[in-house]
């Protein structure tokens, strides 16, 4: 089923003229009515009534993460009187955190991006949902709970945790759609085991995982643990929280409602546009929001996008699964590289763990070279010299095809590779620039 | 009768080596028998030990990755063409030695050998049959 269908399965040429419409009243709007954004603007050299379509975006200035923070707490609101009905709060690791405010039209937003979502995934009305999402100042649970009340579900609104109550639940309603951490179902899987139920005798078809990121892996082992269809939601607070983007039941890319959240994919160092189909950083503006509307938000996640119409009929544009964040990118020979994309190769080969750390080095009046350390676990290991060097071979050639440079692998030993904060440094740079 | 192999991986760090015997010393583990294949970046350790259950279980815990193989130790004769006379039987029934390597120490008036077949069971069983003498678990227990 598909929610809005005229919005989803839209023509582009038609499409672009909403999105059009929607940034030719937005623009006056933030200009208006929030002074940071206006400086911002006039900064920049654009006049408001300049932006006659959605190809002008490209003139308008970015707004970052670090905007965010400096202008916390009311900053960046072009709205922030008692239309604000819900404001979230995300902790940020250093200094100020990031605030998000809605007003009645934007929860109202909100629902219907998180319904069509719901649906995308296979979701219909009168179908039973586990939230277990956190509820609260993080917004994976409200924003899954208005989805399935505009939707018309049953919802049993579990939130986050307390998981022996969760399979409780489980067993005794038997929903047919799941939405939570990824990380979190694999757990639930593994204490259903170790309290003698079997996960994949649930009456589960569809799990709706998001927040964190996760491999094409972890989705093959989660749809046959609970024996369930596992999509990808992708959000971001800052935009709105979850709803952003879903992927449907053909899991090719997740659709991103372009009609609201205008997405573009440029490269993280030159700030332009890249080729179609090349990765880069996504951007997003939110068209009609109200209480903080974004203009070029750079959400620091890298991802393509491909515009053909889909298999299920929609046309909306479909983004890739996080490749990468900008903040770990790094790039060698002219060529960018994303630790992800090595973890990607690591979880492809039998028997590797992607426990792996890349050094970049650079000699005098020489080319960088990259060297990817991974950690041999028991089992891989062999007595064998022979069989040790072809799998390093084995990780080498396929580094290097998902790359397109050449590496030298080296073979070390277990939990050798720094950690700090229990996460593991993944790259060193040890090139003078 | 078939041993029990120790294989240690190891990177080319100095002072590696030591770690692992200083390790199984103060566990009051001996080693029988020790061998290093080496290539640029890493080595693999191989050790036949008195308490390989122990060696094993304290290598783990200490992070290290090790695992065991089956291999064979057998007695060769301590004069000239001692080797060959063996060899020779191995060619003979197609049994293919994928490395071999000495003992510490002697046993008897013998030299003690341990090889590393392809297939370890049908090397065992030739062996056997044409009454080679192959070293048991519990002469290595005992050295
Ligand atoms: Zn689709």
């Amino acid at each position: 089923m598909i929610w809005k269908k005229e919005i989803e399965c839209m023509q582009p040429a038609e499409l672009k003229k909403l999105q059009s419409d929607y940034l030719k009243k937005l623009i006056p709007y933030i200009y208006n009515n929030c002074p940071v954004y206006k400086k911002k603007i006039d900064d920049a050299g654009v006049k408001p009534d300049g932006i006659r379509s959605i190809d002008d975006i490209k003139r308008l200035p970015f707004t970052t993460k670090i905007d965010m923070r400096d202008n916390y707490p009311y900053g960046l609101f072009s709205n922030k009187g008692k239309d604000v009905v819900e404001i979230h709060i995300s902790s940020g690791t250093t200094g100020n955190p990031t605030l998000v405010g809605y007003t009645r039209y934007d929860v109202s937003l909100w629902s219907e991006v998180m319904a069509r979502s719901i649906c995308c995934a296979g979701g219909e009305p009168g179908d039973t949902i586990q939230i277990a999402y956190g509820y609260g100042l993080f917004t994976g649970g409200l924003g899954f709970h208005y989805g399935a009340l505009e939707l018309g579900m049953r919802i049993i609104p579990t939130s986050a945790g307390q998981t022996a109550r969760q399979l409780k639940i489980m067993q005794d309603f038997k929903p047919k759609v799941i939405a939570c951490t990824p990380s979190y179902v694999l757990y639930m899987a593994e204490e259903a085991k170790a309290m003698g139920i079997d996960p994949a005798k649930g009456n589960w078809k569809i799990g709706i995982f998001g927040a964190e990121p996760w491999s094409e892996s972890m989705r093959k082992e989660i749809e046959q643990v609970w024996n369930m269809s596992a999509t990808d939601v992708y959000g971001l607070s800052e935009i709105i929280g979850p709803g952003v983007a879903q992927e449907c039941t053909h899991k090719d890319g997740l659709h991103i409602y372009s009609d609201v959240f205008y997405p573009e994919i440029i490269d993280p160092k030159t700030d332009q546009e890249v080729e179609a189909g090349e990765a880069g950083e996504l951007v997003i503006t939110t068209l009609t929001k109200q209480a903080v509307p974004l203009i070029r938000y750079r959400t620091r996640d890298i991802v393509s996008i491909a515009f053909d119409k889909c298999k299920c009929g929609r046309t909306s544009p479909r983004i890739s699964k996080i490749k990468g964040r900008t903040d770990d990118m790094i790039i060698v020979r002219g060529i960018n590289v994303f630790p992800s994309q090595i973890e990607h190769v690591l979880l492809g080969i039998k028997g590797t763990q992607p426990h792996y750390q890349i050094i970049v080095d650079r000699k005098a009046h020489q080319l960088d070279e990259v060297e990817v350390l991974v950690e041999v676990e028991e089992k891989i290991f062999s007595d064998e010299v022979k069989k040790l060097n072809e799998l390093s071979q084995k990780i080498k050639k396929e580094i290097e095809a998902a790359l397109s440079i050449g590496v030298k692998v080296t073979l070390v030993e277990p939990k050798t590779i720094q950690r700090s904060e229990g996460k593991a440094k993944r790259i060193i740079d040890k090139r003078i620039m | 009768m078939k041993l029990t192999q120790i294989s240690v991986f190891l990177e080319n760090r100095k002072g590696r080596l030591y770690d692992v015997c200083s390790l199984l010393g103060k566990t009051g583990i001996n080693i029988r028998a020790l061998t290093i294949a080496e290539t640029e970046s890493f080595g693999v350790l191989r050790i036949v030990v008195d308490k390989s259950d122990l060696a094993i279980q304290t290598l783990r815990k200490n992070n290290f990755v090790a695992n065991l193989t089956d291999v064979v130790a057998i007695e060769v004769g301590d004069k000239p063409g001692g080797l060959a006379e063996i060899l020779r039987v191995f060619a003979d029934n197609d049994v293919n030695v994928e490395y071999m390597y000495g003992f510490v120490e002697k046993f008897s008036d013998n030299a003690l050998l341990v090889f590393r077949f392809e297939d370890t069971d049908r090397a065992a069983k030739i062996l056997a049959d044409k009454g080679v003498k192959v070293v048991t678990r519990r002469e290595i227990e005992g050295l």
